[in-house]
């Protein structure tokens, strides 16, 4: 589904990441863990094609990314879903424009009962109408869950999306994230949050990926 | 994505995709007026290139198809050289009509410089034969030679060297009023552009908002296209509206006045200003497109 090949990334001050061979196999679930600026962000970058590698082959459904025109990224984009830890929302719309906003780039008609149960699933139903100004963080990072997933993505590429949240509000969306690999989609979550990962385990059979050195490990029982 | 089909998107409303983007930018101004003041002026410019063109008519035809024989005799031979000069008309191909003028009609075409009482007996003044050309045309140098042998006074004048700097006064005048509308249209394209530019750049985070959720860059682009071609055209018909009044308002044209005063349109003329916001839609649309895609190549 997706798969990285002797990648390596460099921003001009140095390489970032190097060599790195990782293959995401659909419906698995992942955790990418590591300190600050080890490279977590610029790795889900490369996965959904923002950045393409300095060096080896980022393949994502079987293309290379190399050879994806601007409008072959945007087709990538709609079966990646992306959630940030600084979630961007039109800030004009109100939030269900927002959560719909793949649908309506896409010229599909969702189904306003669809779009209901999805607020509703990940707790928003009540929200529908508010500007992303008046929600707060939790609220936040779940409507772009819900925006990541409205187009029913084979992927879900997370960056930090507990990041700003309390340990209540991340335990609900990492039970969100869980739900939807059950429904057989594939899931990366970046974060450092060590303890999320190890509340995870106990609910799905993650594997979780460490960059160290610039390289991606498989992390240990030391998690 | 072909172009037609790029451009068929970006002209077509679409009302989910105009909401994406949002509503009022501090550039939205800015694309308006200038349209207004572009085609306010490139009214004028059209009207000034319609005169030059009717001006160049005017004099060509008030010019051609008639020729002046100057006659020059000492006053007892100017009757017999008169006489010589029109019976070498008569027999020239192509002359449609031939007389010689009067003295009461020299008179006159003199009165502007000398007064109205000028002895025109008196004076040696060459006695002018006016000519009409057939519709077939005259051979002014084989008539010329023959006015050399047979009546060597005889001067023809065909009003060439008169017709031709006017017609290309004429001309250069109809060649500035298109320069002006071209360069109406480039500057209005300029200044679009660089407020289509401002307008992405202020919105650079909704764009990578888009971007991120699987916007293709027509869809993007088509957005901001359609926002300026409208302003463009709402601004163009202000300004059109306003030029065509102001053209309206303009004294009548007289004898008098001359060129300035027929600066104008005059019948189905006064339908084309209406040509000029559909243009500069079009100039918007194809500024605003570049831009947008240029920027976004930037930007994501």
């Amino acid at each position: 589904m997706i798969a990285f090949e002797n990648v390596a990334y460099n921003y001009g001050g140095g390489e970032l990441l190097s060599e790195v061979s990782i293959r995401l196999a659909p419906g698995s679930f992942h955790f990418l863990t590591g300190p600050s600026g080890a490279g977590k962000t610029t790795f889900l970058k490369l996965a959904y094609a923002e950045l393409l590698p300095t060096a080896g082959h980022v393949t994502v459904f079987d293309r290379d990314v190399r050879s994806l025109t601007r409008d072959d990224v945007a087709m990538v984009r709609r079966r990646v879903g992306v959630v940030h830890q600084d979630v961007q929302f039109l800030d004009h719309l109100p939030l269900a424009a927002n959560v719909a906003l793949p649908l309506t780039v896409a010229g599909r008609d969702g189904h306003a009962q669809d779009l209901t149960d999805l607020l509703g699933w990940v707790g928003l139903g009540k929200l529908a109408d508010a500007l992303p100004a008046s929600l707060s963080g939790g609220e936040r990072q779940r409507g772009a869950l819900a925006r990541a997933i409205i187009m029913g993505p084979d992927v879900i590429l997370a960056d930090e999306p507990t990041g700003n949240l309390d340990w209540e509000m991340s335990l609900r969306l990492l039970t969100l994230l869980v739900e939807l690999n059950k429904m057989g989609k594939t899931i990366l979550i970046a974060t450092h949050d060590l303890n999320l990962i190890r509340q995870a385990k106990s609910l799905v059979a993650a594997r979780v990926l460490r960059i160290r050195n610039r390289r991606i490990q498989l992390a240990g029982a030391d998690l | 994505m072909s172009l037609r089909r790029s451009l068929a998107a970006m002209i077509l409303p679409d009302r989910q995709a105009d909401r994406v983007v949002p509503p009022s930018g501090p550039t939205a101004w800015l694309t308006t007026f200038t349209a207004g003041a572009m085609t306010f002026l490139a009214v004028f410019a059209l009207a000034l290139s319609l005169a030059s063109g009717r001006l160049a008519d005017r004099w060509a035809g008030a010019l051609a198809g008639t020729a002046t024989i100057r006659i020059a005799a000492p006053a007892d031979q100017m009757a017999v050289q008169t006489a010589a000069v029109l019976d070498i008309l008569k027999t020239t191909p192509g002359i449609a009509s031939a007389r010689a003028m009067t003295d009461d009609e020299q008179r006159a075409l003199l009165a502007p410089w000398f007064g109205p009482d000028l002895p025109i007996e008196a004076l040696p003044i060459p006695r002018l034969v006016e000519l009409t050309e057939a519709t077939d045309g005259l051979d002014a140098e084989g008539l010329r030679q023959r006015l050399l042998a047979e009546a060597p006074g005889a001067v023809l004048d065909d009003h060439t060297r008169w017709q031709r700097p006017l017609a290309v006064a004429a001309s250069r005048l109809n060649l500035l009023g298109t320069l002006s509308m071209a360069l109406i249209a480039a500057t209005m394209a300029a200044m679009i552009t660089l407020a289509a530019n401002a307008s992405l750049a202020a919105n650079a985070q909704v764009i990578k908002v888009l971007r991120l959720v699987g916007a293709q860059d027509d869809y993007i682009a088509a957005a901001f296209v359609r926002r300026f071609t409208l302003r463009a055209l709402a601004g163009s018909a202000i300004g059109a509206v306003a030029g065509t009044i102001g053209i309206a308002l303009l004294p009548p044209v007289d004898e008098a006045g001359g060129f300035l005063t027929g600066l104008g349109f005059t019948g189905a003329g006064w339908l084309l200003p209406l040509a000029l916001p559909p243009i500069a839609a079009a100039v918007a649309l194809l500024a605003t497109r570049a831009a947008a895609f240029r920027k976004l190549r930037e930007l994501t």
